[in-house]
């Protein structure tokens, strides 16, 4: 079987056996703490963090390195376009200048713009592995029974679930239908232009929502069949139930979210790190 | 005393809102508690918006005009709702796949109690408890992917068990099928039936593997109307079959070649209960009669050359093993195996979608290697299983010329060779035609004429007859039969036992990525190795031969194949 993109993948780590609620609050906490944050320390030492746990799941780069491969190029086009519409915005904030290359106009490259950017780097990129995380590593059931659990009701929570569990599916329909299509000569690869790609996407699209609506209809008459949305509420049988290291989990994610404030309010007295006075 | 039905229709029709004419007519029906039932009939019969009916889809989630009325358990199901009904009857919808609700195969059982806020421990308990009667108890973590079609089926029928209801509905369970799950499944079915006697509905077209077990009353359904209520034995025998367009058991087919008049008293319902004192005779006598053809000498050209082919996913898991065949000019064979087993891998490698990491691929003597996708398209095309994966245009023309279309071919030309094409597809008076207009089997055609338009020499069709009837089925063989006499090579990936023995005087046979047997269709329908390693079954002609005490059993088989073959070339003439 090749690995799909997005997909959840059942293995026994610690992480794992976590319950979907304690990863959404943890994962909540900790994206708040580096969104919070301006300062490089915190962010790097977050990051850390978050490799080692990509680690301890045993997400494996071949997994995640279609979307490392976005989120890069998503990065580096959000940088180059903050320095062109902002370049002397780390001068502002910082309140030092320091030029370290004339480029031309008023686009001059400063050590202050610099850092500011790098940190501002970092801050997205240390956010990306506690979602691939969160994806990777959560049984789409269980946490719908979690977000149920949440008083969000559960249809939507369902809803959710299904949408994690057909993912895969309809990624298998995307691939036999593309390479059906490419062999009547349709060209997606980069030898074809932007529009001739955009029309050709359209190729596959429309037979693949078709399928889809297949599917969603069959399965909507078997949830009916068995009884789903008889009552208000439902129980779950892939509910686990709140145990030590889930508490412990949503401890260590709430203090890394408190000590990133204090360093804030306290050491740097800004959301700021300003190494520059 | 008389027992009381547990459903009753009576004078009962039903009109789909989108439809213009009712689907089911004036249906007058009873079934009892305990019964099994089976519900035959050609697609379009009516017989699947009858079980609709029984299981509250009808009306709760297809609206419709009802007339007259239809009882489940003395209650009338127009006054319910689909979840009273959903207790009383339990249904099996026919693509396991798509009906897998849960993420494992423990949580697709509990769907319908956690539905009912049954509490996690008992529901535990009830999936321990259910799961170990279909023998799943072992799986109850495994997710859809791991499982093969008979488990996700016995899971689908674990997942309505758990509510203890009295009716089971099977709506087509063979449809997706190969043929050893398939009898499989009738078997379980049988043992459910027998242990706990609930009433049992099976609805499905394959009469002969449903027959494999005991049905107590077979309804023909045809045009929304039942043609026939009759036991196995009655409906064999009688003419109903032939002219509902639903394909008669086998044997009773070559009883019939001998000259034998099948009559309900010979017990000709199951082969097993068939009085063979009487046949035998006639039946040896017609078989010794069968002229073998001439053996054909002439050199054939190969077209198609797999060499050593190799390839993995993962470069551990071997899905194709040093995969060697070749196919000739002109031929129409058949590659067979369960799933799994890599015939679908095989197309995928030689239409280059995918790369084999070993091996090579020739085309009339010249290696594939370096060709693109879009040029293998030119000499071997893929029809996919459902025509909804191919089909990305609205009118029948852009679907057909979309292929031109892409290799900027002059306009006028494309209309030329669109018309051309649609001609020998017989759907000519459909070009200016929407394809949502169009029927399941006119849609397949659309896609067949779509690929055969790039003019291939060679076209794979991965289970061209996949739930289609006996009418359909026959349509589209033939069809295929015509593309193949004007000179294209035809590859079918199938499961279908029929369509190897009508149609593909050759078959390969993969197991687990390795090409096992590559001979006559008669020899892979009776050798017990090759059916047991590609999850098929004997042919129920095999065992006529095995019961009348005929020796050669292959032998007959293939005199079999002979003589229909004759038969249908002078039914053609």
């Amino acid at each position: 079987m090749k690995i799909k993109l997005f997909s959840y993948n059942r293995l026994d780590t610690p992480i794992h056996r976590l319950s979907g609620i304690t990863k959404l609050i943890t994962f909540l906490f900790l994206t708040f703490a580096v969104m919070f944050s301006y300062d490089i320390r915190v962010i790097i030492a977050v990051m850390i963090f978050a490799l080692i746990l990509l680690r301890v799941s045993k997400i494996k780069f071949s997994q995640i390195k279609v979307m490392m491969i976005y989120v890069l190029i998503f990065l580096v086009t959000n940088a180059i376009i903050t320095f062109f519409f902002a370049p002397e915005y780390g001068v502002e904030i910082y309140g030092t200048r320091h030029e370290i290359l004339k480029i031309f106009g008023r686009y001059n490259l400063t050590r202050e713009q610099l850092f500011y950017q790098t940190t501002k780097f970092f801050k997205y990129a240390s956010v990306i592995p506690f979602g691939i995380i969160f994806l990777l590593t959560t049984d789409p059931s269980e946490f719908a029974a979690s977000l149920s659990g949440m008083g969000i009701s559960y249809k939507v929570s369902y809803a959710v679930a299904l949408t994690l569990r057909y993912f895969p599916d309809i990624q298998r329909d995307y691939q036999d239908i593309s390479q059906a299509q490419q062999a009547r000569g349709l060209e997606i690869s980069k030898k074809a232009s932007l529009l001739n790609r955009f029309k050709n996407a359209l190729l596959i699209i429309v037979p693949l929502i078709f399928s889809t609506i297949e599917r969603i209809e069959l399965i909507s008459n078997a949830m009916d069949l068995r009884g789903f949305g008889k009552f208000k509420t439902r129980t779950w049988y892939k509910k686990k139930k709140l145990k030590k290291q889930d508490y412990l989990a949503i401890i260590v994610s709430v203090l890394i979210f408190i000590i990133t404030i204090l360093i804030s309010v306290f050491i740097n007295k800004s959301r700021f790190y300003n190494p520059f006075i | 005393m008389r027992q009381k039905p547990i459903i009753e229709f009576i004078n009962y029709s039903f009109q789909y809102y989108s439809q213009a004419e009712p689907t089911l007519h004036d249906i007058n029906l009873k079934i009892n508690p305990g019964e099994k039932i089976l519900i035959v009939g050609p697609s379009g019969s009516g017989k699947s918006t009858l079980g609709y009916c029984i299981n509250g889809l009808i009306p709760f989630s297809y609206k419709g005009k009802i007339k007259g009325s239809l009882k489940v358990q003395d209650l009338i199901t127009e006054d319910q709702n689909i979840f009273i009904l959903s207790k009383i009857i339990g249904t099996v919808l026919q693509d396991s796949d798509g009906q897998f609700v849960g993420l494992t195969v423990g949580e697709d059982i509990a769907f319908a109690m956690e539905n009912d806020n049954v509490k996690i421990d008992e529901m535990n308990e009830r999936v321990r408890k259910v799961s170990a009667k279909v023998d799943m108890e072992k799986l109850l973590n495994s997710s859809p992917f791991e499982l093969s079609g008979g488990q996700k089926q016995k899971t689908s029928l674990a997942g309505v068990m758990v509510d203890d209801v009295d009716i089971l509905l099977f709506d087509e369970p063979l449809a997706n099928l190969d043929p050893a799950t398939g009898k499989a499944t009738i078997e379980i079915i049988d043992d459910i039936h027998k242990q706990t006697g609930k009433t049992i509905i099976i609805i499905e077209h394959r009469l002969e593997d449903v027959l494999y077990c005991d049905i107590d009353r077979v309804i023909v359904m045809e045009e929304g109307r039942i043609v026939a209520d009759m036991c196995p034995d009655e409906l064999v025998s009688s003419s109903i079959l032939v002219q509902d367009g639903i394909r008669e058991p086998l044997y009773v087919t070559a009883l019939k070649y001998a000259g034998i008049s099948v009559s309900k008293d010979m017990k000709p319902g199951y082969l097993s209960s068939l009085d063979v004192n009487t046949v035998s005779q006639p039946l040896k006598e017609w078989y010794q009669s069968i002229k073998k053809p001439e053996e054909e000498s002439e050199e054939k050209q190969s077209i198609l050359r797999m060499d050593n082919v190799s390839f993995s996913y993962d470069g551990k898991h071997q899905i194709l093993d040093n995969v060697s065949f070749k196919v000739d000019k002109g031929e129409m064979i058949a590659i067979v195996g369960k799933n799994g087993a890599g015939k679908s891998t095989i197309a995928k490698v030689l239409c280059g979608f995918e790369i084999q990491d070993s091996g090579d691929i020739y085309y009339q003597g010249q290696n594939v290697i370096d060709k693109s996708i879009k040029e293998r398209a030119e000499i071997i095309g893929l029809v996919m299983q459902n025509p909804n994966q191919m089909i990305s245009k609205t009118l029948v023309f852009d679907e057909v010329a979309l292929g031109l279309r892409l290799r900027n071919v002059d306009e006028e030309e494309i209309r030329e060779r669109v018309k051309k094409i649609l001609e020998i597809c017989g759907l000519a008076p459909f070009i200016e035609w929407p394809i949502s207009a169009l029927s399941f089997g006119q849609k397949k055609r659309v896609t067949i004429a779509s690929i055969l338009i790039l003019d291939p020499k060679i076209i794979i069709l991965d289970e061209p007859t996949a739930g289609q009837d006996y009418r359909h089925y026959t349509e589209i063989m033939k069809f295929l039969e015509e593309i193949n006499k004007l000179g294209v090579t035809i590859i079918m990936i199938t499961h279908d036992m029929h369509l190897m023995q009508e149609y593909t005087p050759r078959a390969v046979v993969l197991a687990e990525g390795k090409v096992i047997a590559d001979t006559h269709a008669s020899v892979v329908l009776t050798d017990h190795e090759i059916i047991k390693r590609a999850n098929l079954k004997e042919t129920s002609l095999y065992n006529l031969a095995q019961r009348v005490g005929i020796s050669d059993k292959t032998d007959f088989v293939q005199s079999f194949i002979n003589f229909e073959k004759g038969v249908r070339v002078s039914s053609e003439d």
